[in-house]
């Protein structure tokens, strides 16, 4: 469906996006990840048509975006970053003036616009379509923006930051909604919060200094991560480094450190990949009548690898 | 062409929505009727005049036309300044340009907007024309001829003011640019005609978008005017076109 390769991009002198390449298919919700700055609006704009690679190529559905603009602009819907829209008109006005400029018929113009309206939640309160834009909130600011690229019924849905501005019950709303989108279009929405990707996306692509730094699902991200497993355990009913010495001859055990925690000793157990020691250890820890308050697996989180991958990237520049 | 169109009904409910087009249109009236009660003076661009609407005066609009060529070349980048400067301030240019629309259609767009805002006002001015009427008898040929030059003046003048509109974010600075362009095309030149040698003063006069006016004002239907007029037009909405464009590759 989407396809890129080798595009770059400088500003002037600056380089905004530096040789990346993906592929993305037809009927999924890809996550742009990375640190502000980092080259995510600059590639969501050359995929839109806004403006041109300085090299490198990308196509959607087999059109060129840079030889055949037109055909792409009329396939995909693209809701830039901050949602510009025009404050002096009213929201049905605005959103009947976009789907004009998208070539439809009068006729077919309001049913359009009734529905984009009715997906994004414009149609409560009663007022709402007839309001001014410059008078709606951030929240209701950001469907009509979303409602405008829904008119047309868009193969593609381009999204940049579209939960950013918002309370918590939108986001929630809004990760409801682009999640339904996901069914019927192809959806790549930008963010620099993790667990919103995550959560919303089958593909996310990490992307830092302008450079791709991991692409892939979020399980195979997080296979990435996790490397040896840990166990973390808290006891109290022996000497520390007794305890540990014990846990350390669990068969499986690599390593254990311990370290105090309060009146309890908080032990790190290193096991090999994809085991788990949860078992043996409290199998141990009951005959040797310790006390146990907690016990849990440790697996590498993905907001850990992100800030590695995009922190070790800003410190090699 | 149809969205052409559409742009252009946007841009001009833009215009009545906001209360700029109020206030530019409130001041363009109040100059005409000010020129028409009472006349107006500027030695430095050897205008005098007496007001147009007096006893014993000719029937007829032409020195208020005159004087409004040299003050529509401010009134009109005050109208113009919005037009794309604004897109890219408010980055509402964004979602326009991704939409599938052309860049000249979006200037041709504009464009219209503006010029039917200014037909608009000059079908305000009938008012004064009306009271010609009333108290005289007008040549009829002069005041459709005047008329004529204003339209194609106006058109001139608005593809000057939004070239400068697709320079800038700043509205003020598209206004302040607009002016000095029309500016320097019509009084400016007649200070750089008394400066130069003569050899080139009746070159340096042709270009002075006022001369070719003046014919039509007078009543004098020109095709070296109407072909001036139209081609200026034509090349400024032309290189407003790039300049848009260019946005694509800086």
């Amino acid at each position: 469906m989407i396809d890129v390769k080798h595009l770059t991009k400088y500003y002037g002198r600056t380089l905004a996006v530096d040789d990346i390449s993906f592929h993305i298919d037809a009927g999924s919700v890809v996550g742009f990840l990375g640190p502000n700055g980092a080259g995510k609006s600059t590639t969501l704009r050359i995929l839109t048509c806004f403006m041109p690679a300085t090299s490198g190529s990308a196509s959607i559905a087999g059109y060129d975006v840079f030889k055949q603009s037109l055909q792409i602009r009329s396939l995909v819907g693209y809701m830039p970053e901050n949602v510009p829209l025009y404050p002096e008109m009213r929201v049905r006005e605005y959103l009947m003036f976009r789907a004009a400029l998208r070539g439809m018929k009068s006729k077919q113009r309001s049913s359009a616009v009734d529905k984009a309206a009715e997906r994004c939640w414009l149609v409560k309160p009663e007022d709402m379509m007839h309001r001014r834009i410059d008078q709606l909130s951030r929240g209701y600011r950001q469907r009509v923006g979303l409602a405008d690229c829904l008119l047309h019924d868009p193969k593609v849905l381009v999204l940049d930051e579209p939960t950013i501005g918002l309370d918590p019950a939108q986001v929630r709303e809004m990760r409801n909604l682009i999640r339904s989108l996901g069914e019927k279009h192809t959806v790549i929405l930008s963010s620099h919060i993790l667990a919103e990707v995550e959560q919303l996306c089958g593909k996310l692509i990490i992307i830092s200094g302008g450079k791709i730094v991991a692409q892939g699902t979020p399980d195979e991200l997080r296979r990435q991560v996790s490397g040896p497993s840990r166990v973390i355990v808290e006891l109290k009913g022996g000497q520390p480094e007794q305890m540990a010495k014990a846990v350390a001859d669990v068969d499986g055990v690599l390593d254990v450190q311990h370290n105090r925690a309060g009146n309890w000793t908080r032990l790190t157990v290193q096991g090999a990949e994809d085991a788990d020691l949860r078992q043996d250890v409290a199998a141990l820890v009951a005959a040797k009548g310790y006390h146990l308050r907690e016990l849990r697996r440790e697996i590498g989180s993905l907001e850990d690898y992100f800030v590695q991958m995009t922190y070790e990237q800003i410190t090699r520049d | 062409m149809r969205k052409v169109l559409i742009l252009a009904k946007r841009e001009l409910s833009a215009y009545f929505y906001s209360p700029m087009a109020y206030v530019v249109a409130a001041m363009f009236l109040l100059l005409v009727g000010v020129i028409f009660l009472w006349g107006v003076q500027i030695p430095f661009l050897k205008i005098e005049m007496e007001p147009v609407f007096r006893s014993g005066a000719e029937s007829t609009l032409r020195p208020l036309f005159d004087v409004l060529a040299y003050g529509l070349a401010v009134v009109v980048p005050l109208l113009t300044m919005r037009l794309v400067a604004e897109e890219f301030r408010s980055g509402t240019i964004e979602t326009l340009m991704t939409a599938p629309v052309t860049d000249a259609a979006v200037v041709l767009g504009k464009f219209i907007g503006a010029f039917v805002l200014y037909l608009l006002l000059l079908v305000a001015t009938g008012v004064f024309f009306g009271l010609v009427v009333v108290f005289g008898k007008p040549d009829w040929g002069v005041a459709g001829m005047g008329y004529l030059g204003m339209v194609l003046l106006g058109a001139m003048y608005i593809s000057v003011g939004l070239f400068a509109s697709t320079l800038t974010r700043h509205q003020l600075v598209a206004g302040l640019i607009g002016i000095a362009i029309l500016a320097f095309f019509t009084g400016g030149l007649y200070l750089v005609v008394q400066t130069v040698p003569a050899e080139y003063a009746q070159a340096v006069s042709k270009l002075n978008m006022i001369t070719y006016f003046s014919d039509f004002s007078r009543g004098v239907f020109d095709t070296r005017g109407l072909v001036f007029f139209l081609t200026v037009t034509a090349f400024f909405l032309f290189i407003s076109v790039k300049v848009l464009e260019s946005r694509r590759w800086r």
